[in-house]
């Protein structure tokens, strides 16, 4: 029986990898990484933060804003690895690295997320 | 009468064992393009340089060539784009250089045929039955992808072709998919056998030069990229419908 | 002396270099956009902890914001602002290319699908400053 090729469904989360941190991640890094540090906003108190993130919705918003987008690095960075440094013929490990981090940082996030 | 300075990369495999450029004068004309400048070389300079070129008018691909490190079709590039120059012409990149400014395009031929490129029925409609019938807006529908010429400066282009010459490359997938979208054809199921693997369309990863270079507007990166969405999408289908195959 | 050049006929294969990308500009500018995915990942790491000292003790989230303060840490986040608009305007520049959308016969025009995905970023955006500051 022939191998089933596995390649879409990684480039199926990659693509949503895509689209999830092009549409979030700018947003956020001005907010908690420029604005609130520097402060051109006021930043918010802990204890509106941690309402902010009381309900299951808002702590699945953050896993996928989170874990989606590591897959697409995941999947990118294999091939920019490959083509940049000609690394192909080692394709099969780097795959397993690149993934199995993303997989990595999934089940932490999972964790935190479920447990705290 | 101006001339300017045209370095050719040169192979004689009898007598050499790598390329080297020679440099040649020729006249800096304002209707002369790159070809007339080879032909004039070969005519009054050097007759033993060897070059395909066959229509000098941008439709057959022959012409094919690297001048100043870019893909071009030798008859569509003017002399005097490039003036004062030096002008460096080279064989087509990422493939083997068979003579001169030659290369060898087994490989490609080869992949070509491999997407079957023609309508594949499960049945020939009978004569009787008369035509396929097509409105303007199917024709539409792939139009862009039947303008290729196969002059390769698509595969000269992409540096991932250059790092793995498996690669079935953008030519050949626009073409796989100039049949996919005709609606006479029914070959989308064993186009799709052999495009989705590793050496198919996976390995692509939208640099988008195939696209800059090609003198048909073909744009085989966009081509490419839908083939992905229609690949993935077929894979998820029989992932979660496996009972739906046909 | 029978002819053994092993060179009569041969095919010549040009090498590609290993810093093939450096060369050329349009090749860097390729790599770069790629590498973007770096930014992606790095501040999704930032963000996960940002949240996880949020789910803390307030102890945990005081001290975790004041490390953003550093200058260190400000650069750091510049920097990865910039990566992550060219990973964002990219990314909306190409979609056209994968989503080709048509009503009836009507093929959506590039420009109008890129236009509403950065749209959809503007709003979304929006919605996320919204959150944080009401």
């Amino acid at each position: 029986m022939k191998k089933r090729l596995t390649e879409p469904f990684w480039w199926s989360l990659f693509g949503a990898g895509g689209v999830v941190s092009a549409f979030t991640l700018p947003a956020l890094v001005i907010l908690t990484g420029i604005a609130f540090p520097l402060g051109w906003l006021e930043t918010p108190d802990h204890a509106r933060m941690a309402s902010l993130l009381q309900s299951w919705i808002a702590r699945i918003v953050v896993l996928v804003v989170v874990v989606v987008p590591m897959f697409h690095w995941a999947h990118r960075f294999r091939f920019t690895l490959e083509d940049g440094l000609k690394l192909k013929k080692y394709d099969a490990q780097i795959a397993v690295v690149c993934y199995g981090i993303a997989i990595a940082v999934g089940v932490l996030a999972v964790y935190l997320m479920w447990t705290l | 009468m101006n001339t300017i300075t045209i370095e050719v990369s040169r192979y004689r495999p009898e007598q050499e064992s790598e390329p080297a450029f020679q440099s040649f004068e020729v006249p800096l004309r304002k209707d002369w393009v790159i070809l007339d400048a080879l032909n004039y070389i070969k005519d009054y300079l050097d007759g033993t340089l060897s070059f395909r070129w066959s229509c000098r008018m941008g439709v057959c691909g022959s012409c094919g060539m690297m001048v100043n490190g870019t893909p071009v079709l030798t008859c569509a590039t003017f002399l005097e784009s490039y003036a004062p120059g030096p002008i460096r012409v080279e064989p087509l990149a990422n493939f083997p250089v068979s003579r001169d400014l030659i290369i060898e395009m087994d490989a490609f031929l080869r992949k070509l045929k491999s997407v079957k490129p023609w309508i594949v029925r499960k049945e020939e409609k009978p004569i009787e039955e008369g035509e396929y019938l097509q409105t303007p807006s199917q024709l539409a529908d792939y139009k862009q992808y039947s303008m290729c010429i196969n002059c390769m400066l698509c595969y000269s282009a992409c540096p991932i072709f250059g790092l793995e010459p498996e690669f079935t490359g953008p030519a050949a997938i626009a073409l796989a998919q100039r049949y996919n979208m005709d609606n006479r054809d029914e070959g989308a199921r064993e186009r799709m056998d052999e495009l989705s693997t590793e050496k198919g369309i996976w390995q692509c990863t939208f640099v988008g030069e195939c696209s800059a270079v090609c003198p048909k507007n073909v744009d085989p990166a966009g081509a490419i990229q839908r083939y992905k969405v229609t690949a993935t999408s077929d894979w998820w289908k029989s992932f979660l419908l496996p009972w739906g195959n046909k | 002396m029978e002819n053994t050049s092993e060179h009569s006929g041969k095919p010549f294969v040009r090498k590609i270099p290993i810093f093939w990308w450096i060369r050329r500009w349009v090749d860097l500018r390729f790599v770069l956009r790629e590498l973007t995915s770096v930014c992606v990942a790095a501040y999704c790491m930032i963000f996960l902890f940002y949240v996880r000292s949020i789910l803390m003790r307030p102890e945990a989230y005081e001290a975790f914001t004041a490390q953003l303060q550093s200058p260190v840490m400000i650069v750091v986040h510049v920097l990865l602002l910039g990566g992550l608009l060219y990973h964002s305007i990219t990314w909306f520049n190409l979609a056209p290319k994968a989503m080709v959308i048509k009503i009836g016969t009507w093929q959506i025009p590039d420009l109008l699908v890129a236009a509403a995905n950065y749209a959809g970023w503007i709003v979304i955006s929006f919605v996320l400053f919204w959150l944080a500051l009401n």
